[in-house]
């Protein structure tokens, strides 16, 4: 089965149920919206998808990526890919170091070189190479990590409310940026957002998460009226 | 409103001149005498002290130096152990860090360093000696049934000529120092969250670590590490009990002529001296050079994309080395203990035949003299301390001062200049004025060095206090004294006293500073187990070191203990 895929998810922080049990596919190129106000356990459950989720917290559940069962593999090695609200760049390597960081090794130069500078003009930041990542602006820094987290090749990206940091203007820009690439690489998005204009540019299903942590799918024009407030 | 501006201003503008005189003061305090120092071991190394006879300048006392029997050995063992010491800590270090980030073990490491950094380096390098000495620890547990030997075997396996116990030894404390320098720069980097970008863009845990936090806390350990390498090069208490004894390293033989009966051995001492500096500041010198040329050559690997595997085997070795280095380290000082209870003890017996309170009854009237100087001192100087970096700090904070990379330098300049290089001359410069031997000159020498600790320790807490804290309280009416006294102190109590804790034992530890400006009439716990582990009775030593090593420890342990128990009843000000 293409696509990213959980099977009865569930995170816990101590005696506290958060988010699950949760059955979930998305299928590759769409984009499934998960909403819930912050703290409410949804950065846990794409912490422990991608497999970086802090040992105080407990998990169950299965997650699949294209079929292959990557429950158990460590972060580094499930081809998960991740965008948070901070961009996470490098302080220490240039724009294009941040880049080249991203690509897979066993390239030729010629060819690093060739991606990197493609990808930068995709960012509409062509000729940024050398640039120190402290001098772009927010919107370029969200743009450059959205393209390193892309060169590395994911086969699923999430997405942990990457617009929130970004000025009410340049948020709309940015989305659409975002989900036309996915939408190109055929990639299955999860993201998780307390912002319900997030949940509209990605018009794709968007669940709730209620409290006691289950889930339930929005019906457009219906809403859900038990959902936790956000 | 009126009021209270008046309340604000008032006492701000009656205080400031003194306040402001703070930092000046603290660095003349501190300075004048390395400087002073300094120059009063460069005029003997060039023949001119006119108290001892010396008034010509001239270059015999180099030529007296650079012809003494083996001293290119002696150059060889100091670079090389001081070299060693230092990469084989920092690689542990590191690669520990790398491997084991995240791990319950790495989180419990930080509770295991704060008595590991409170034991002086002797009593640690006397208890090593009694473990790995031919008639050690360690030679009785594998004999008779795995060695043969009856009797202990005639091998160097301390005083070495080639150094390796002095590195063991020096090892000892610098692993766990130089991890407490990294965990605290691993807090300033915020490394969590840019391990988990490494990790998801497909980063082993080691090689992530290594080509995304590294290059962030290296900067931020640099200086710890120069003092390191600055220290491992210049040590001389170590050195006289682990080191090789002859040739010995350079600072033990420069301390070996300023100690000789014959005064004319102070000018080929002080030219040791000065060459020591040198070689200590060329040797920063060349590290910094080699830092460059490391960073060149692996810039390519941080962004090749190589992944890198799970680690684990790395792991696995790193908390092995990690796990011998702590163990050693209280195994040392169980052994002390073990000595000075031992009744007859024969080789190869694991254990004494009986155990018996004799050397401690023998001894206890001996102890106390030693032992009172040593809280004495210590108190002084970290109460000395205290107050001048508070008052430091807290006018920095009033007049907006912003201290720069060269207050830091100047900070860690005691710790970056060998010991000897400034305290011979400073002690001539305490003789003329007729205050060598006293108390006020050695508490003066410790402060030193007690300041720096006391300094860094207290700096980041102190600048983190939240600013609305002294705001509210001065719209409250509380002048910038009250606010001082009742705020900002009261909050800063438990990093005031683990500042307190650290700098008594860096005091406690302080071996050449006594000697020198204490003109060796002034004896400490430090000085007194040293030169008796050059004797031959251990259970002697082993009872001077075991108090040398519980003593700051204790004064660590109630340092830690007071804040929880006087604010047990306030939350917001307990332990994390």
């Amino acid at each position: 089965m293409r696509g990213l895929s959980l099977r009865g998810a569930a995170v816990t922080l101590g005696e506290r149920a958060l988010v699950g049990p949760l059955d979930l596919t998305v299928a590759p190129g769409a984009v499934v919206t998960l909403m819930g106000p912050s703290g409410s356990g949804k950065s846990s459950l794409l912490a422990w998808i991608c497999g970086t989720l802090d040992p105080a917290f407990r998990a169950e559940g299965q997650v699949t990526v294209n079929g292959a069962d990557v429950t158990a593999l460590p972060a580094h090695r499930r081809r998960i890919g991740i965008l948070f609200q901070d961009d996470m760049l490098f302080p220490h390597l240039s724009v294009g170091g941040n880049l080249a960081f991203g690509l897979p090794p066993g390239l030729s130069r010629g060819e690093r070189r060739a991606r990197i500078a493609a990808a930068l003009a995709d960012a509409e930041l062509a000729g940024f190479e050398g640039r120190d990542p402290a001098t772009l602006s927010g919107g370029q820094r969200a743009r450059i990590a959205l393209m390193r987290t892309l060169l590395a090749g994911p086969q699923a990206l999430l997405l942990d409310e990457p617009f929130g940091r970004l000025d009410v203007a340049l948020r709309d820009r940015m989305r659409r940026f975002v989900f036309e690439r996915t939408r190109q690489l055929s990639l299955p998005v999860l993201m998780v957002t307390h912002d319900p204009d997030d949940a509209a540019a990605a018009s794709g299903p968007v669940l709730h998460l209620l409290a006691g942590g289950a889930v339930r799918r929005e019906i457009p024009d219906e809403g859900v009226p038990d959902a936790l407030p956000a | 409103m009126g009021t209270q501006g008046l309340a604000l201003s008032q006492p701000a503008r009656h205080a400031a001149p003194v306040l402001r005189a703070v930092p000046a003061v603290t660095l003349a305090l501190f300075l004048g005498p390395i400087a002073a120092g300094l120059g009063g071991t460069l005029a003997p190394a060039f023949g001119w002290l006119p108290a001892i006879g010396g008034e010509a300048i001239t270059l015999a006392p180099w030529h007296a130096l650079f012809s003494t029997p083996g001293f290119t050995a002696t150059l060889r063992v100091t670079i090389t152990t001081g070299f060693t010491a230092t990469l084989l800590s920092l690689g542990i270090v590191v690669l520990f860090c790398a491997s084991c980030h995240g791990t319950a073990l790495f989180r419990r490491t930080q509770a295991m360093l704060a008595p590991m950094l409170a034991t002086p380096h002797a009593a640690l390098a006397i208890g090593f000696a009694f473990l790995a000495a031919p008639s050690g620890m360690v030679a009785r547990l594998l004999s008779p049934w795995a060695t043969g030997w009856m009797r202990p075997p005639d091998i160097g396996t301390v005083n070495d000529a080639a150094g390796f116990a002095l590195i063991a030894g020096l090892m000892l404390k610098e692993v766990p120092y130089l991890l407490l320098v990294t965990f605290a720069a691993l807090n300033q980097v915020k490394a969590a969250p840019l391990m988990r970008a490494a990790r998801t863009l497909g980063y082993g845990p080691v090689t992530g670590w290594l080509k995304v936090v590294y290059p962030l806390v290296h900067p931020q350990i640099r200086l710890p590490v120069y003092a390191v390498l600055a220290f491992s090069l210049s040590v001389v208490d170590v050195a006289m009990i682990l080191g090789p004894g002859n040739p010995p390293t350079l600072a033990v033989l420069v301390v070996r002529w300023f100690s000789d009966r014959d005064l004319a051995m102070w000018f080929p001492a002080s030219a040791g001296a000065l060459l020591l500096a040198a070689i200590v500041l060329g040797s920063i010198l060349l590290w910094r050079l080699g830092e460059g040329a490391v960073a060149r050559t692996l810039r390519p690997w941080l962004t090749g994309g190589a992944r890198g595997g799970s680690g684990a085997a790395l792991a696995g070795a790193m908390t092995g080395a990690l796990s011998i280095t702590l163990a050693l380290s209280l195994a040392a000082v169980l052994v002390l203990a073990l000595w000075s209870f031992a009744g007859p003890w024969r080789f190869p017996d694991a254990l004494p035949r009986t155990f018996t309170l004799a050397t401690w009854a023998g001894q206890v009237q001996e102890l106390a003299h030693p032992a009172r100087t040593t809280l004495m001192v210590g108190a002084a100087a970290t109460v000395i301390a205290l107050a001048l970096a508070l008052l430091c700090l807290e006018a920095e904070q009033r007049f907006g001062l912003a201290p720069g990379r060269t207050a830091l330098w100047l900070l860690y300049l005691p710790l970056l200049l060998p010991q000897v290089a400034f305290l011979f001359g400073l002690q001539v410069l305490l003789v003329r004025a007729g205050i060598d031997g006293t108390h006020g000159a050695v508490i003066w020498a410790h402060l030193l060095f007690v300041l720096p600790y006391v300094f860094l320790t207290l700096a980041d807490p102190w600048r983190a206090i939240d600013p609305r804290l002294a705001r509210n309280a001065a719209s409250l009416g509380a002048g910038p004294w009250r606010v001082f006294l009742a705020v900002k102190l009261p909050v800063m109590l438990r990093p005031i006293l683990i500042a307190a804790g650290i700098g008594f034992a860096v005091s406690a530890g302080q071996y050449l500073p006594t000697l020198f400006a204490g003109a060796g009439r002034i004896t400490t716990l430090t000085t007194e187990a040293v030169t008796l582990a050059g004797g031959s009775d251990r259970r002697i030593v082993g009872a001077y070191a075991l108090v040398q090593a519980l003593l700051p420890l204790a004064v660590y342990a109630a340092a830690i203990a007071t804040p929880a128990i006087a604010w047990r009843n306030r939350r917001g000000l307990a332990v994390a």
